[in-house]
């Protein structure tokens, strides 16, 4: 199932990566040379096999309903890039 | 001092033959001057390191004990360590100084160890070489102009050159077995939930464990004391007792049955390492261990169910890293989504960018059923595989990597070149089973590693086995030269 | 062109624990911004989740209300897509097992029929945070304070056929979550949000139009306002010839329209699959019986009961049965006067009308049941009539007392002794002879108004206190011999 390079695009597009035009040959190549790989999935017969999704196959554990957290606002928004009036701000998102 | 293991520092320790601040300062000292050539730190934390050290120093005076207590360690710079730069070796995290710690740093801290720095590491711990890193390639101490191994390369590199006695490290397909292998190491990975992974900046979900590097057995029981054990902030921690690791170091291996599966001796393998790998047989049947041929039928299909697993949870994993509350924002965003593509297109290496498309591509509308949950029933034949091999077998071994380090830049043309050398360390992440990998040798002074795996929780086991072969071997104790 | 009207809901209740879903945050309403928003809320690198109790409980406790089958092996998923107020880059949710599967809903309609509504599942998820666009120029503030509040989606089946239909749903999903304590449905603050799917197809056709999702309207009216304009604006559409487009809108109450919303989503493509980060939630048959035993009477069986044990109306169980407060309300006056009918009227039009007119819940009542009840017993036993009753109510009302306190205060008993009453009634007639005559030289028809204004001199006379049926009985006797 090879790419092309519009396919590549889409899904650059859905994982927010800014791609260079330049770059999109070879991420088609090197992105077909792994789904390559992949691909030898399909000759493995897995009728009637469940997935497995954890290892272990435990259970959630639940918690109990209580709070534990306080505000630690400014300790964690130091670390932000922008913020105002306890805000993170984002360029403006038209809804 | 620097060519002490962890047991022998705490011996020296506790004998007061020095002081961990003593201690401390020579390795940071050695650090300074030798890493460079390796690239194996970073971030060296100086201040941080002298002030634990004489804290542990203040607590052994006061009459506390504990093999950790004051013994200097470094972390896999995934491992968020509070108020440290915790940069997964991306350009994504170089400003992110973490707000928190992980639970394994809390656990080691509370032992008494002393963080003499963050490890170089592959992106995100995407790779099997350390080439990825935003903050260059790491150099194997063993041949420099070898990769190292990765994605803990770092650690592997730093601890191999008798920079710091041991290392943390992580394992999604491999990252702490093959490295150490590669630079001449003892590595565990342990059974997937026995190592908390809060603060365990994410790559593949499931995949994912902690643990310990260093240069013996009875070192790595001792870091993997301290780093297990159940955490309530992991819903995917398990709770099961801790054993005694360091008592059962000693057991005999009169009886034990060792499982060697057909398929990892055939064509890929290096010859030399094969024969390397046999004589490690041929030293525990010496103990008394007994050798069965089995066979794992699927693991040829591993890595194709690997590479799409893990770059799918890696995909999801990832999207956090936005431009938003922390990390790389890029300058002057024009509207939300340039914000989104250039922070990530910029923020993010190459390997790690493809790994996201092949992640997004695997969970997106039509293709979900071919690859992620192929994958997923893929896993199960592998785990079923191990599960009946295990009715007849104590521990599984085989060599680690099918082939010795090689040339740095050598497989930077083909990602798949790289992929195809996690074959005999995969299967152990997708079962979520512990292995270990020990030194058993050198080929053209490059180092191999044996591995060995066992059934959930039985990391005793194959500390116990590693140990005894320690004993009677003294691979392990080799160094490269000018370190 | 006869139109049939298809409506499914999606509503989207906010559970009311006291910590987040999948962290020890609190979930308070309204307050600054990012101060209950921890590690795991943010989204910090290496944190993990880890699932709140008494999410999985009331969720539960919703299932089994609505007869459902629950998820005995149910799994998180991770809805994938990109926007700010959604730290992580995706949601948590559930997919293909969610924890409540299908049940059904007894919505009572306004002409006191019932129809059964099929819910398709409910799930579990967290909520995501608040964009505020107006105050920063060029930029959106994110507050994540609501991250991570868990939340319970309800689906229903596209079962309704009109917006009266749909409101009914609404209200009595509002009512049952209000019943069961896991949600506290205030709208205005978000607590029950309602996106509506509206499509529409002839008469007589099975196959589905293309249907539009009316996003967040956060009101009853507003509900069956907005689903009317959009059932309008596709009728128009296609009788002129278009074709209504399968996209997101949102109502605007002040045009009273629906618009289309500039596509924050674009046919976003989610990328489900279980959450790695968590196991799958087992949920036991013992662990669901001990649940089911803490159920309390839900809104169909009390309304049932109403009508069987206290021989209501089906209109007024209705009423007194729609939350979970009245209903208790109701039965405690019932307790303490005996007489349901009585107790009825009294809470939904005397109380009713003066909980509307200061604008309080019944919770807030400035007259508790206990002395409702009290004054209802002076009506029963004739201490006071029902006239004089309403003055005591407002002095009960004001905080004046309990009904015996103010009865005696005021002097308002009321006069049953028949030979003051009779002295009285000789007063007035005497008073009035010219009345008299024309009311005995009157037939039957006219009569009943001039009677009327024999009792209004009587009562006038009496200060209102004289029992009314003693009066009219008294004074029949007088008047015709």
């Amino acid at each position: 199932m090879a790419l092309e390079r519009c396919d590549v695009e889409k899904i650059a597009h859905l994982a927010r990566l800014g791609l260079n035009d330049g770059d999109l040959p070879r991420t088609t190549d090197a992105l077909n040379s792994i789904l390559g790989l992949v691909d030898q999935m399909q000759a493995v017969d897995t009728t009637g096999i469940e997935p497995l999704a954890h290892p272990l196959e435990a259970s959630q554990r639940l918690r109990a309903d209580v709070v534990t957290e306080s505000n630690q606002r400014e300790s964690y928004q130091a670390i932000a890039p922008a913020t105002e009036n306890g805000l993170y701000l984002v360029p403006k998102v038209i809804e | 001092m620097h060519q002490l293991t962890l047991a022998e520092i705490a011996r020296g320790l506790a004998d007061k033959k020095f002081s961990s601040e003593e201690l401390t300062q020579s390795l940071l000292a050695r650090i300074k001057q030798l890493d460079p050539q390796l690239n194996s730190f970073i971030s060296v934390t100086d201040e941080l390191a002298l002030s634990q050290a004489r804290a542990a120093d203040a607590r052994r005076a006061a009459g506390e004990t504990g093999a950790l207590l004051g013994a200097p360690l470094a972390h896999k710079d995934l491992f968020c360590t509070e108020g440290v730069r915790t940069s997964c070796g991306s350009k994504m995290l170089d400003n992110f100084k973490a707000p928190y710690n992980a639970t394994v740093v809390a656990k080691l801290a509370e032992a008494g160890a002393v963080t003499l720095g963050k490890t170089n590491m592959d992106e995100f711990a995407m790779g099997s070489a350390n080439e990825s890193s935003h903050y260059g390639p790491v150099k194997n101490p063993w041949n420099l102009e070898h990769v190292p191994g990765g994605s803990s390369g770092g650690s592997a590199a730093a601890v191999a050159a008798r920079l710091l006695p041991a290392a943390t490290g992580t394992d999604t397909g491999g990252s702490i077995r093959q490295p150490a292998a590669l630079t001449n190491l003892t590595g565990l990975k342990p059974t997937y939930g026995r190592v908390s992974r809060w603060g365990m900046i994410a790559y593949a979900s499931s995949l994912d464990q902690g643990g310990p590097m260093a240069r013996t057995a009875e070192d790595c029981a001792l870091m993997l004391q301290a780093m297990a054990g159940f955490d309530a902030k992991d819903s995917t921690s398990i709770d099961e007792p801790v054993p005694d690791y360091s008592a059962s170091l000693n057991g005999s291996l009169q009886g034990l049955r060792i499982g060697l599966p057909k398929e990892y001796f055939g064509a890929g393998l290096d010859p030399r390492i094969a024969e390397l790998i046999q004589a490690s047989v041929k030293e525990l049947e010496k103990q008394g261990a007994v050798i069965k041929e089995i066979s794992l039928p699927n693991m040829q299909h591993a890595i194709a169910a690997y590479y799409v697993i893990a770059p799918a949870e890696a995909s999801s994993n990832l999207s956090r890293f936005d431009g938003v509350r922390f990390g790389y924002r890029c300058e002057n965003p024009a509207d939300l989504t340039d914000l989104y593509k250039r922070s990530r297109g910029e923020g993010f290496g190459s390997e790690v960018q493809r790994r996201i498309m092949v992640g997004t591509y695997a969970l997106s509308a039509g293709y979900y059923d071919a690859y992620y949950l192929k994958a997923q029933k893929i896993r199960r034949l592998i785990k079923n595989d191990f599960m009946a091999a295990f009715e007849d077998v104590d521990v599984i071994l085989g060599p680690t990597t099918p082939n010795l380090a090689w040339k740095i830049g050598a497989k930077n043309s083909d990602p798949v070149a790289e992929y195809l050398e996690d074959i005999y360390t995969i299967t152990a992440n997708l079962a979520g089973l512990p292995g270990l990998s020990m030194p058993a040798g050198f080929v053209d002074g490059l180092p191999v590693g044996v591995q060995l795996l066992a059934p959930y929780f039985q990391e005793g086991r194959l500390l116990n086995v590693a140990h005894r072969y320690q004993q009677v071997t003294d691979w392990h104790t080799r160094a490269p030269n000018g370190f | 062109m006869q139109w049939e009207v298809v409506i499914g809901l999606e509503i989207h209740t906010q559970l009311a624990t006291q910590s987040k879903i999948f962290s020890g945050s609190a979930t308070t309403f309204g307050s600054e911004p990012n101060t209950q928003a921890s590690l795991i809320d943010l989204g910090m690198p290496g944190v993990l989740p880890v699932l709140n109790q008494e999410a999985v409980r009331m969720a539960c406790m919703f299932g089994l209300a609505i007869d459902a089958e629950i998820g005995h092996h149910n799994v998180f998923a991770r809805k994938n897509y990109f926007y700010p107020d959604l730290p992580k880059g995706y949601q948590i949710s559930q997919m293909e097992l969610p924890i409540v599967g299908k049940g059904h809903l007894d919505i009572a309609l306004e002409d006191g029929t019932v129809k059964r509504i099929g819910i398709t599942r409910a799930h579990l998820e967290e909520d995501a945070g608040k964009s505020l666009h107006e105050d920063f120029s060029g930029s959106t503030g994110i507050d994540l304070n609501r991250a991570g509040t868990p939340l319970l989606e309800i689906v229903s089946e596209p079962e309704m056929r009109s917006a009266k239909e749909a409101v009914a749903y609404v209200k009595a999903i509002h009512a049952l979550v209000r019943y069961l304590g896991i949600c506290d449905g205030n709208m205005a603050e978000g607590s029950l949000r309602c996106d509506c799917n509206v499509s529409i197809r002839p008469k007589g056709q099975e196959a589905f139009g293309t249907r539009c999702e009316i996003k967040n309207v956060n009101s009853f009216r507003f509900i069956e306002r907005a689903i009317n304009s959009e059932i309008q604006r596709q009728i128009e559409l296609i009788e002129d010839g278009g074709k209504v487009i399968q996209e997101t809108r949102l109502y605007d109450p002040n045009k009273d329209e629906t618009r289309s919303m500039r596509s924050k989503e674009e046919a976003n493509d989610y990328r489900y699959f279980p959450d790695p980060d968590l196991l799958p939630v087992v949920i036991e048959g013992a662990y669901l019986d001990t649940i089911r035993a803490t159920l309390p009477e839900l809104p169909p069986q009390k309304r049932e009961r109403f009508q069987s044990q206290f021989g209501l109306s089906a209109y007024d169980a209705n009423v007194l049965a729609s939350s979970r407060e009245q209903a208790d309300y109701f039965e405690q006056v019932v307790s303490v006067c005996g007489d349901a009918k009585l107790a009825a009227n009294w809470v939904m039009v005397e109380l009713g009308s003066l909980l509307n007119k200061l604008g309080l819940e019944i919770d807030q009542a400035p007259v508790s049941a206990e002395h409702l009840g009290g004054m209802l017993k002076r009506i029963l036993d004739n201490t006071i009539s029902g006239k004089i009753a309403k003055v005591v109510f407002e002095k009960m009302a004001a905080g004046e007392g309990d009904a015996d306190q103010i009865i005696e205060a005021e002097g308002l008993k009321q006069v049953t002794d028949s030979g003051a009453i009779e002295k009285v009634l000789d007063e007035v007639l005497a008073a009035n002879a010219e009345q008299v005559e024309q009311y005995r030289a009157a037939d039957e028809a006219k009569r009943g108004k001039m009677f009327g204004f024999f009792v209004g001199q009587a009562m006038k006379a009496s200060k209102g206190k004289a029992n009314p049926q003693q009066v009219n009985q008294l004074l029949k006797s007088k008047l015709e011999g």
